[in-house]
């Protein structure tokens, strides 16, 4: 799928995206998935997360996605970058409970890497989170944004990759 | 799995449950391989999955490691279609529930039928000259004995050549390489082996064996016991992960001492001291600098190939010092004064050959040998690997470094050892060598034109042996011209076949190559028949890892095609000779290639390993108490060799040896053995002179020896699409290299290319070069230079370096930031 038509789909799939969203915590998320028989991507709720002229280069911002128990960080790197979204191509977000254990990620300004103090793992957010070296078997997943131009907002609207601790990535 | 990979199958409170010990390396961490039938899944809640867990909610961190490659889907040769999940065991004392970035991907490589896992071996190939072509069982071992038979019959057995796994794991176990061992040993009687990483049959740790002193001979415990952990040319983090993770990391962070107390009452606890000893500032050294803080952390950057000068330093140190064991050496040595005058060196002259200041020599000494405040001797682990075995002079290095071992009494004690960290797992029971030591010189008479037929046997040396780039050409020249004959044999016989290929051996200076293994290999260009093998999991296997402990890896599913288990391979070769010695009345050969009478890999087991009578087994003399049985009973958890007893229903083994003092000589005493400092060998140093750089070499975390599955993975591909080179920086701008540039390394043996990786840790005028791996082989710069043993210096060359230029992909995909956890 092109960049241009996974915008178009999540688009058009925003309003079931929100129903579903609203169905996290129920228990019912997979009732709806299961009532959606023609889809095969999880319902994520679609989140407003940060302005993405008020991101300063390589200073992450910390968020949750796709519900609280999920900690997430958004980096505007300063450069363009695979994956990389907004006016410089240069924002990305990825899950910091590292793939291995789950420990918490720390974001290592001068290396510009997350680093995981458990085991050692290292991934770098300028690389789509490759794993740079460590013991986990997944790169980190990847939050997938959407930048709106009329506002400057950036929403976040689906995760790449499997969170640490979970069957599925919704609850 | 969708295109996000968000989810995964969860194992049903009944699925299947098998044990599984990792394929990869020396560790030997335990696995739990969940089988359950495609159409069914377990449910979120506790009481609906295997595991017990609650995956309504988010999971704590190291609450389990279960990631999408740890997940897969596999079809049985019935046709049905199962789950398969394999996760790192928390119930094994190996690892504690963790896994590796090797181990943890075991399922994504266990045969599907689908991507990666179709390049595996379905059948037997033969090559027509020109291409592969899929055959029979019938039809290769017709070939297969057909040649042998008429070398073995024209010119005795010594023209038989093999290159063979010799180890544990994955390719290889003690059924395999009691199978392939009986085959080469006692059938054929071929001296003219070579063992998967060398170009002889010879051993790693010739040096220490012939001191008395198994390789093996202490537990990972002793590394949460030690006062001080002494590593010399290993990179534990990277290589020995878990080991290094689940017991030398406590033991730094001082989270043992309690454990310390109670095991040692009265004597002085602290977090241990961490000493390497290592031209490059390793991965695992950073580490340890972050988990004890850099001032319990000794770097000790010697000059390559100085390691002999070292030990012989502080051996001369620690005597002058009076801290040496005058009563052990007394009652349970022999040779200490010899050895102490031909390795005597002063302080001066160690700090001058290694390049290590005096000072931090007197600190290693004190922090190793240094009596403790509690006036006790220091519980000192010394932990070795290939920056000794594969360093200057094997067996020289290897006596020095025991010498001072065994001066300082670190050896039968808890806490200390002197033992080899290890690459691949254990598994050796094979009947005698049938040849000398030093063995032959195998890759230097097939590259002079001697042995007529070879056979690589789940090895791969176009990729992991010394002058590769020699060794390579001889073997394609060679094969040719059996290609050639094979390529013009229309409507030809399995009989015509070898008639024709026994003519281009022995009249046209051919060699007939055949490869065993999972998969087309480098090697496999240039052979001329493929048999398709398996690894654990298609087949039961018996192994034992760095601390001699011995587990059943189950068989849990179907190998693909025909494949079959190695040991059954060696079986069906020798069983096809026999009846061809038979059908002419030759009794006497006939004889020589029976008692292969065996069905599956547990006969093979109970043939070898459990009759330990004249063979050399890693089992001893007491293996014929291990039973599969008994084994599977024993769980992830094993039992360490040697066993004693069994009783109450569990095998009992040993933790440590040697706490009796009664070393493995005929009198019962460690021997020292003179090891003077003699310099680089010439052949080395003629490099040395020529050459601007260092090519260090060795394994990175990524990636599992050749890569035989790696290289087919996106997530280790995409890391390394080519051998990384470690450069420094300053160096690299002098010639115009940046990261993700290709670059070729090149001197009198060959040239080999690698992508460049700049890392400020590396020394000016020194590199790393990942070892093993499919493009780029750095042995292809390795010089032909061995000990007295055969044994290679891979870590001993030099080179020059040059750009060949950019690859934008590189630069686009890989990332080239730092992997050292904390920087210099």
């Amino acid at each position: 799928m092109t960049n241009l038509s996974r915008r178009r789909f999540l688009k058009a799939s925003g309003a079931a995206a929100t129903a579903g969203a609203a169905l996290i915590g129920s228990g019912l998320a997979n009732a709806q998935e299961r009532a959606a028989p023609g889809a095969t991507t999880l319902p994520y709720p679609r989140e407003a997360i940060a302005k993405a002229s008020g991101l300063q280069d390589n200073v992450p911002v910390a968020f949750n996605y796709p519900d609280a128990e999920s900690f997430c960080q958004i980096i505007k790197t300063g450069r363009p970058v695979p994956g990389g979204i907004g006016p410089d191509g240069d924002i990305v977000a990825f899950s910091t409970q590292c793939t291995h254990n789950g420990c918490p990620l720390s974001y290592d300004k001068e290396a510009r890497t997350f680093k995981c103090g458990c085991h050692f793992s290292i991934f770098d957010p300028e690389m789509a989170g490759q794993m740079v070296d460590g013991q986990s078997t997944e790169n980190l997943p990847r939050i997938l944004l959407e930048h709106d131009t009329a506002d400057d907002s950036l929403y976040a609207v689906a995760v790449e990759g499997l969170i640490y601790g979970r069957q599925c990535n919704l609850l | 799995m969708t295109q996000y990979r968000d989810r995964i199958p969860l194992p049903p409170p009944d699925a299947q449950r098998t044990n599984m010990t990792c394929h990869f390396c020396i560790v030997g961490c335990g696995y739990q391989v969940y089988k359950w039938p495609e159409n069914r899944e377990g449910g979120r809640a506790p009481e609906e999955n295997a595991l017990g867990l609650d995956f309504r909610k988010q999971l704590p961190a190291l609450s389990i490691i279960m990631t999408p490659p740890m997940h897969n889907v596999v079809t049985d040769r019935d046709g049905s279609r199962h789950h398969i999940m394999i996760l790192p065991d928390k119930e094994c004392v190996v690892n504690q529930g963790l896994s590796s970035t090797r181990g943890g991907q075991m399922a994504s490589v266990m045969f599907t039928g689908e991507g990666p896992s179709r390049q595996r071996l379905y059948y037997p190939m033969l090559f027509t000259g020109d291409d592969w072509v899929e055959t029979n069982w019938d039809q290769a071992l017709q070939v297969y004995a057909g040649v042998t038979k008429r070398i073995l019959d024209a010119n005795g057995p010594d023209q038989i050549a093999f290159d063979a796994f010799d180890h544990g794991g994955a390719g290889g176990g003690f059924e395999n390489t009691w199978g392939s061992g009986k085959l080469m040993f006692s059938a054929i009687q071929t001296p003219l082996v070579r063992i998967h990483n060398r170009p002889a049959y010879n051993s790693e740790c010739h040096a220490t064996r012939d001191m008395g002193i198994g390789e093996l001979n202490n537990s990972y415990e002793d590394s949460e016991l030690a006062d001080t952990l002494f590593y010399i040319g290993a990179n534990g983090y990277e290589t020995q992960t878990n080991y290094f993770l689940a017991h030398a990391l406590p033991n730094m962070t001082g989270k043992n001492l309690e454990k310390k107390k109670q095991w040692f009452p009265g004597e002085s606890v602290a977090p241990a001291k961490v000493i390497f000893v290592d031209p490059r500032r390793s991965l695992t050294i950073s580490v340890a600098e972050h988990l004890a803080g850099k001032d319990n952390v000794l770097h000790l950057a010697i000059q390559p190939g100085t390691d002999t000068a070292l030990f012989n330093g502080l051996m001369t140190y620690v005597v002058e010092q009076d801290w040496h064991h005058e009563r052990f050496i007394r009652d349970h040595t022999s040779g200490f004064e010899e050895a102490l005058k031909a390795n005597r060196m002063s302080l001066a002259d160690c700090s001058r050959i290694t390049g290590v200041d005096e000072a931090d020599i007197v600190k290693a000494a004190e922090w190793a040998y240094k009596p403790k405040a509690s006036r006790h001797y220091p519980r000192t682990m010394h932990g070795y690997e290939k920056g000794i075995i594969w360093g200057n002079d094997n067996y020289r290095i290897q006596s020095a470094l025991v010498d001072l071992v065994l001066t300082t009494e670190n050896v039968g004690r808890r806490g200390s050892g002197v033992v080899r960290m290890g690459g691949h797992q254990e598994g050796y029971a094979r009947p005698p060598y049938p040849g000398g030591r030093p063995a032959r010189y195998v890759d230097q008479e097939i590259i002079q034109g001697r042995a007529k037929m070879l056979t690589v046997w789940a090895t791969n040396p176009f990729q992991s042996t010394l002058n590769a780039e020699q060794f390579r050409e001889a073997v394609h020249r060679r094969s040719a011209i059996v290609r050639d004959v094979i390529s013009k044999a229309r409507g030809a016989s399995a009989t015509d076949l070898v008639d024709l290929i026994f003519d281009a051996v022995e009249n046209r200076g051919g060699l007939f190559v055949v490869d065993i293994d999972l998969y087309h290999t480098k090697l496999s260009d240039a052979a001329h028949l493929l048999l398709p093998a398996t690894h654990p999991g298609e087949m039961n296997l018996t192994a034992m890892n760095g601390e001699r402990r011995m587990r059943l890896s189950e068989r849990f599913m179907d190998p693909p095609g025909e494949a079959k288990p190695d040991c059954l391979i060696a079986a069906e070769i020798a069983n096809t000779l026999k009846a061809l010695y038979a059908q002419e009345g030759n009794t006497e050969m006939a004889a020589r290639f029976g008692g292969f009478d065996w069905t599956t890999e547990e006969d093979a087991f109970n043939d070898g390993f459990r009759k330990p009578e004249g063979i050399d087994s890693q089992g001893g003399p007491t293996g014929d108490l291990a039973t599969y049985e008994r084994l599977r009973a024993m769980g992830t958890n094993g039992v360490q060799l040697p066993i004693k007893e069994f009783t109450g229903g569990k095998l009992v083994g040993t933790e440590m040896l040697y706490t009796d003092y009664r070393f493995d000589t005929q009198d019962g005493r460690a021997h020292f053995l003179p090891a003077p400092w003699n310099g680089l060998p010439g052949t080395v140093e003629t490099q040395r002179k020529k050459h601007r750089f260092w090519v260090n070499n060795g394994r990175t975390n990524h990636i599992w020896q050749t890569a035989y599955h790696d290289r087919y993975l996106a997530f280790r591909r995409d890391r390394f699409p080519m051998s990384p080179l470690e450069m420094n920086p300053d160096d690299a701008a002098s010639l115009g290299i940046v990261s993700g540039d290709i670059v070729e390394l090149h001197n009198d043996y060959g040239a080999a290319f690698a992508m460049a990786y700049l890392e400020p840790d590396i020394a000016p005028g020194q590199s790393f070069m990942m070892f093993g791996y499919d493009n780029g082989v750095v042995g292809d710069v390795v010089t032909d230079w061995t000990d007295r043993n055969l044994v290679p210096y891979y870590k001993g060359t030099w080179a020059d370096i040059r750009k060949v230029g950019t690859m934008k992909d590189y630069k686009r995909t890989v990332s080239f930031k730092r992997r050292r956890f904390l920087n210099a």
